[in-house]
């Protein structure tokens, strides 16, 4: 995984609540066997007045001009500010590829739902969670200020606003750690081969029908 | 000291914990699928890695599966959409690369994940359970500490046979009294998520407890739990009881002779105890529950069928109030409207919420004898799998469906996400059994308004939604519209 230190971007507003994993990366690109290329149909139903097909060519489709991750002003954004409970619904991790692949990596809003938080740190992208109060903020300053970015330092759990303000913001301690140094979980667990072998040795004991082998 | 059912099963599965309360909880069941699993078994690969028990996964195609009857008697090389095939033949060739088990497409035990892994015994109380999808939530109902995961966690359980997890809360939802005859498990999770919002259950695992949750069968069960994740928690749970041990008894992969006698045992300890805490509890009175149809795009929007759509003054900020004008404008309903004013053209009975046996019994119930409305312009009835197919034609089910002017299909997730060619056109509204009304979910445009499948069966007939106490007053209400 790419690591997280620190990140200065040009921030764009996703103004809605409960946006779902299904909005951001609609099912007909799941078909896809790949961990790469979703970023051209991240909000794919938004973002073009068409409908979008897996292996279609995305630069010829005309684009929502009414959708803002279109207008000029948020190009090349890497900071999504959105609203509560972002990431609902389905636990496709599409989702974040997308996000990733079209060059976000951090996504502020007062609440995460709870598998696109995971999937979200696994893929290099830091969920900030702030007050609605602050995300509020946040959007009154963004839809005022042609370029407004913010710097995220996770090495010091802050954001700078372009004011000079310095928000500090909470995150699990762990997965910080795996942001920072950009570790892999699989490797981490690994570490623990030892553990897992003892705890399965006495868990088959206890419960031994869930050791039988599995015969269709 | 007391604990809840979530704390019994998180302790006999903590592998290690660290000081900061991250933990490796060890997986005793992972379920595949096609759309969730590639990306995670090419990372093993690459890493050179295998799987640490192979004998704890087992898959199955079901996202993505044509359910036409001629193009799966015709196999997987014959399936018209190439990107999908491609999909769905990688699930084959992962499974038979890394020798995990995999129930084929045209096995008679093929059917959605959710219905077949109980079905089968593949999912036990006591048991945890993961799987590339979020309605893993479902397995709760028997008692299993059961959520979904993402493609990375796929690999990660596969590698490690082990999750990093953090201790979730707990949440009671405590419903008394019995529900109303024709209310069902699909209303009481519609109510629950109306009640306390799709991220009211955010962080915690919900446990549905109470004297209407004991009454429900093991399908009403999974019906309920599979929403949980609708209310934004990853895992719904009901204790075991005496429901719980007979649904198990006799599965193919239940245990056999003396670990039958050992697993029940333990089993049955599986109940929160007297006194046990739990961070939040909320009790609904479950005689007060009507049928419940949703009206918007979150799950969340959700009205009776006796009462309206929202009106935009009735909203508490302005994020409501642009959220409430959205799904107006996305649904083509004005503000205020009677539910029973909205009219369907399309049904879908199915999806793993309702697609078990009793569900089809509770549609078939209502549509015996009778015939779709004129305005119904498409409506399938997807059963979960080839067994409860296989069941409901041994019961005639199918003919009282086919003779109403449905079509009866092959088993899958079809509609629910129209992965395959089952799906809406743009501006089309469709009953659906299933459980998201996401903007686009059931097929770009595509309008969904979740009901039981009682309910979907009634607007069927009567071509929109039908104020009902239970099912007979619904086949009496269908009556006179005919």
């Amino acid at each position: 995984m790419r690591a997280f230190t620190q990140h200065d971007g040009l921030v764009a507003p996703m103004d809605r609540a409960n946006v779902d994993t299904d909005l951001m990366i609609p099912k007909q690109f799941l078909k896809s066997i790949k961990r790469s290329g979703f970023g051209p149909n991240l909000f794919d139903d938004l973002r073009y007045l068409d409908e979008g097909a897996p292996g279609a060519d995305n630069s010829v489709r005309p684009l929502n001009p009414e959708f803002p991750l279109n207008f000029p002003r948020y190009q090349n954004a890497s900071i999504l500010l959105a609203r509560e409970n972002f990431g609902c619904g389905s636990s496709r991790e599409h989702a974040a590829w997308a996000l990733a692949d079209d060059g976000f990596c951090c996504v502020i809003a007062p609440s995460f739902a709870d598998i696109f938080r995971s999937n979200a740190l696994k893929n290099g992208i830091l969920p900030i969670e702030l007050s609605a109060t602050q995300v509020q903020v946040l959007f009154d300053m963004l839809f005022e200020t042609e370029g407004f970015r913010l710097q995220v330092d996770l090495s010091a759990n802050t954001l700078t606003l372009p004011n000079g303000d310095i928000w500090p913001f909470q995150i699990d301690a762990f997965r910080r750690e795996c942001l920072l140094q950009g570790l892999d979980d699989v490797g981490i667990t690994l570490e623990s081969t030892d553990a897992i072998k003892a705890f399965e040795e006495h868990h088959a004991k206890r419960f031994p029908w869930l050791f039988e082998d599995l015969v269709l | 000291m007391a604990q809840t059912l979530y704390d019994k099963l998180w302790e006999a599965h903590l592998v290690d914990q660290r000081e900061d309360g991250t933990s490796l909880i060890y997986i005793d069941r992972h379920l595949l699928h096609e759309v969730t699993s590639a990306q995670a078994f090419e990372g093993l690969s690459l890493a050179g890695r295998s799987p640490w028990r192979r004998n704890a996964n087992l898959a199955v195609p079901d996202h993505n599966v044509s359910t036409l009857q001629a193009e799966r008697a015709a196999g997987l090389a014959a399936l018209p959409d190439p990107v999908s095939r491609i999909q769905l033949q990688a699930l084959d060739d992962n499974c038979k690369a890394f020798d995990i088990a995999e129930i084929p497409l045209n096995d008679i035990r093929q059917g959605i994940v959710h219905v077949m892994g109980p079905e089968q015994g593949a999912v036990l109380p006591g048991m945890t359970v993961v799987c590339g999808d979020s309605h893993t939530s479902t397995h709760g109902a028997v008692g299993a500490l059961a959520h979904g995961i993402g493609t990375s966690e796929v690999e990660h359980v596969l590698a490690t046979q082990c999750l990093i997890q953090r201790k979730m809360k707990n949440f009671r939802v405590q419903v008394t009294g019995q529900l109303p005859r024709g209310v069902t498990a699909k209303d009481l999770a519609l109510a629950v998520i109306g009640r306390i919002g799709t991220a009211g259950g955010t962080g915690y695992a919900l446990e549905f407890s109470g004297d209407a949750v004991c009454a429900l069968t093991m399908e009403g069960r999974m019906t309920l739990c599979n929403m949980a994740i609708e209310a934004g928690a990853r895992c719904g749970l009901v204790a075991v009881d005496d429901v719980t041990i007979e649904y198990v008894r006799g599965k193919p992969l239940a245990p056999k002779g003396e670990h039958w006698t050992a697993a029940e045992a333990w089993w049955r300890s599986l109940r929160s105890d007297d006194g046990a805490h739990f961070d939040r509890s909320i009790e609904i009175d479950g005689s007060a529950v009507r049928a419940q149809v949703t009206w918007g795009t979150s799950p969340e929007m959700v009205a009776s069928v006796d009462g309206y759509v929202p009106r935009l003054a009735e909203m508490p900020d302005e994020t409501a109030r642009q959220g409430l004008q959205r799904a107006l404008e996305y649904m083509g309903l004005s503000e205020g409207m009677p539910i029973t004013d909205i009219q369907p053209d399309a049904i879908f009975i199915g999806s793993c919420t309702n697609s078990r046996i009793e569900d089809l019994r509770e549609a078939a119930a209502v549509l015996r004898g009778r015939r779709l409305s004129s305005s119904i312009k498409k409506a399938l009835v997807v059963p979960g799998s080839g067994l409860v197919k296989a069941q409901a034609e041994a019961e005639g089910l199918d003919q009282i469906f086919m003779e109403a002017g449905m079509e009866w299909r092959e088993p899958g997730c079809s509609m629910c996400l129209a992965m395959n060619a089952d799906r809406l056109e743009p501006g089309e509204r469709c009953a659906s059994t299933s459980n998201r009304n996401f903007e686009g979910r059931q097929g770009s445009g595509g309008r969904t308004h979740l009901v039981s499948p009682a309910m979907a069966a009634a607007a069927a007939v009567m071509g929109h939604f039908v104020s009902i106490d239970d099912v007979e007053a619904v086949s009496d209400v269908v009556g006179e519209g005919l």
